[in-house]
């Protein structure tokens, strides 16, 4: 095993040397929140067609830039760019995987699920305007919980994230001091508290830190075992984070209307919708000099949504609702190798 | 060596001279590869960062701002808590180092030295991640819980010294990552130290203490004023490493662009906002502007080792005028 997994990468590093020309293998680049499960799905999709799908997570930003100099197959990015940018580049994205990103606190005598929270009560915590955990904002949707008379630690994302993209895009939408003020991005000037990097630095933090706030994907959550607070949505609905929450508010989602699918799930509508829903997104060239590792691309996220659901929920992301995937695998149409032809 | 049959002749000198020419050329060009590496990475690092050294100008090194959703970028920040935290490490480690590199040469029992040695060795080969982790987890908790309290109650009311230790006690910022910075450095300033002193030609301590003399004269009398070029070389050594140290950084530091007198609070430094923003950087601006920060990390760099020369230069004169 060990020795085959060595000739793979030989052969995997001659193909990159050779110009990737007329290697099955195909690469792809980008975004580090969906980076597990792609490489679950190309492991499972190695055994059972032989054609790997070699993946470097180094992010978003990077994703983009290595797309739009055509080094990579695909890129993958947790921001969806949006349509006049895939215009001006050339690209088409579509929606490969979804997850959510859930806040989370430590708070002596408190337990998971005990606090609830609003949009507008989250952007004023994270402004530093809320500065304790007995402020009246709160205590006014928490009668019952006992909150103490301690500060809130704001703990957020110090590297640049989609976490933070998703993040800071509801914030925007539900506070228009947050929008005027800090805005949104994939990092963002935090107005208060201290930064953790990587989802595991803000659990590593926010684990520790007695009286702390973070935000980190739900897998994280769930894996260090923070309390995480339930959040009232747009339509007035408390709801916990797990896979029905997440897969409301995917469900509500009217992908066929997004122009270039650019659609943030963040804040939908439906009473069982957990606000801060995103998914990630992959890029690729409209005309494809190489269409034969195009095609081979196509055939992978095939495949990945057709026989990944398990893996993905295992891995606690929501896979995408067949109805989505039928638009995104129409939209393929749209690929034209260099003479024109459709590719897939 | 010991084969007894009878040598061939030597070959004639002439058909040699060509290796030494080769060999002298060949180490000449790596010699001065290193030359043009550091050019080609100070050029790279200036093409780098030209959209923002043309929009910011020199602005950008005093100016707090970093808002990359405004595009917004100042150095300060930054600068600041490489500085702070480095002086912080050195205020730390350089007595430290001073102390152990001391005893190992001159108090330890010989049958100490080996091992103490080896394990000050060891405390350099740890990787910094292990470093940064260990913070995180295991320093942090316990400097919340116990030392900052601590700092905060005491300290903390003193006047002036008192905005140093002020604020929540969040087990990590500035303070902590100066103390893991100051472990990290240890082991080179020691190891520098300890070698130096051992150069110390035993006669003249043994005269010194055939006078009278004791340890502690020996020391600052005899040990120092021989070593002090070393012990300067050990000590800027340990100082580079603590102004570049990325991840052990990142991980205690606390990561807010934000100015705050307490070295409670949290903040950042050049190389750990280097390690967390770069690869998700968007937009040219943001990347030229931490192409920016690594250019005036490479130029605090040199400004470091630039003077480390001449304190080494005018000590090593003053040298001469005394004898």
């Amino acid at each position: 095993m060990k020795a085959f997994n060595v000739l793979r990468a030989i052969g995997l590093a001659a193909a990159l040397a050779s110009g990737s020309a007329g290697a099955v293998d195909i690469t792809g680049a980008g975004a580090t929140f969906p980076y597990p499960i792609y490489a679950k799905w190309a492991d499972a999709y190695k055994k059972s067609t032989g054609v790997g799908m070699n993946y470097q997570s180094i992010g978003s930003g990077g994703g983009i830039k290595q797309i739009t100099s055509k080094t990579v197959d695909f890129g993958a990015s947790d921001m969806p760019m949006k349509p006049e940018d895939l215009e001006k580049n050339g690209l088409i994205q579509f929606p490969a995987i979804m997850g959510g990103v859930v806040p989370v606190y430590n708070l002596k005598g408190v337990g998971s699920g005990e606090i609830t929270l609003t949009g507008p009560l989250l952007a004023d915590i994270y402004l530093g305007k809320v500065k304790k955990w007995n402020d009246p904002a709160i205590a006014g949707i928490n009668k019952g919980v006992k909150l103490p008379d301690q500060a809130i630690s704001v703990v957020a994302r110090s590297d640049g994230s989609g976490t933070t993209f998703i993040f800071v895009n509801y914030l925007s939408k539900v506070s228009a001091e947050w929008k005027s003020s800090v805005g949104e991005g994939t990092s963002v000037k935090w107005p208060a508290g201290l930064g953790g990097k990587g989802n595991e630095g803000v659990a590593a933090y926010v684990g520790r830190i007695d009286g702390a706030i973070g935000y980190v994907e739900y897998a994280y959550a769930k894996q260090n075992k923070l309390s995480v607070a339930k959040m009232v949505n747009r339509d007035g609905g408390a709801v916990l984070p797990d896979d029905t929450t997440f897969k409301a508010a995917a469900a509500g989602a009217d992908w066929a209307k997004a122009p270039g699918m650019y659609l943030i799930l963040t804040d939908q509508a439906g009473k069982q919708s957990w606000p801060m829903t995103g998914a990630s997104f992959i890029l690729m060239h409209k005309v494809q000099a190489k269409a034969e590792n195009a095609k081979e691309v196509l055939r992978f996220f095939e495949w990945s949504y057709k026989n990944g659901d398990k893996m993905a929920s295992e891995l606690d992301y929501v896979p995408m609702p067949d109805p989505v995937v039928k638009l995104v695998e129409a939209s393929w149409k749209n690929l034209r190798d260099a003479a024109g032809k459709p590719v897939y | 060596m010991s084969d007894s049959t009878p040598r061939s002749a030597p070959p004639p000198v002439i058909s040699e001279r060509w290796k030494d020419t080769l060999f002298e050329n060949v180490t000449r060009f790596f010699a001065l590869l290193v030359f043009s590496i550091l050019a080609a990475i100070l050029v790279s690092l200036v093409i780098g960062s030209g959209l923002s050294l043309q929009k910011h100008g020199i602005g950008f090194v005093w100016s707090s701002d970093w808002d990359p959703v405004q595009e917004q970028f100042g150095a300060l920040v930054p600068i600041y808590g490489t500085l702070v935290s480095s002086l912080i490490a050195m205020a730390i480690g350089i007595p430290v180092s001073f102390g152990i590199a001391l005893f190992l040469t001159e108090l330890a029992p010989n049958w100490l030295k080996r091992p103490l040695g080896t394990a000050i060795e060891l405390l350099a080969a740890i990787p910094s991640i292990i470093y940064g982790m260990w913070g995180l987890f295991v320093l942090a908790p316990l400097f919340q819980s116990h030392v900052q309290p601590l700092l905060i109650a005491t300290l903390g009311n003193v006047p002036v010294v008192g905005a140093l230790f002020e604020g929540p006690p969040l087990g990590i910022g500035m303070l902590t990552s100066g103390l893991i910075l100051s472990i990290m450095v240890i082991p080179f300033i020691t190891a520098v130290m300890r070698d130096v002193f051992e150069i110390v030609p035993p006669m003249l301590k043994e005269s010194a203490y055939g006078l009278g003399a004791t340890t502690w004269e020996v020391v600052f009398r005899v040990v120092l004023p021989y070593t002090k070029a070393g012990v300067v070389g050990g000590i800027m050594l340990g100082l580079g490493r603590a102004l570049g140290e990325t991840m052990a950084v990142t991980f205690v530091i606390g990561n807010a662009h934000r100015l705050s007198a307490s070295l409670m609070a949290p903040g950042n430094s050049i190389a750990s906002a280097l390690a967390n923003e770069f690869t998700e950087a968007v937009g040219d601006l943001y990347f030229a502007a931490l192409y920016e920060l690594g250019l005036i990390l490479f130029v605090i760099t040199t400004i470091v080792l630039g003077l480390a020369k001449l304190l080494l230069m005018n000590l090593t004169r003053k040298e001469g005028t005394r004898t």
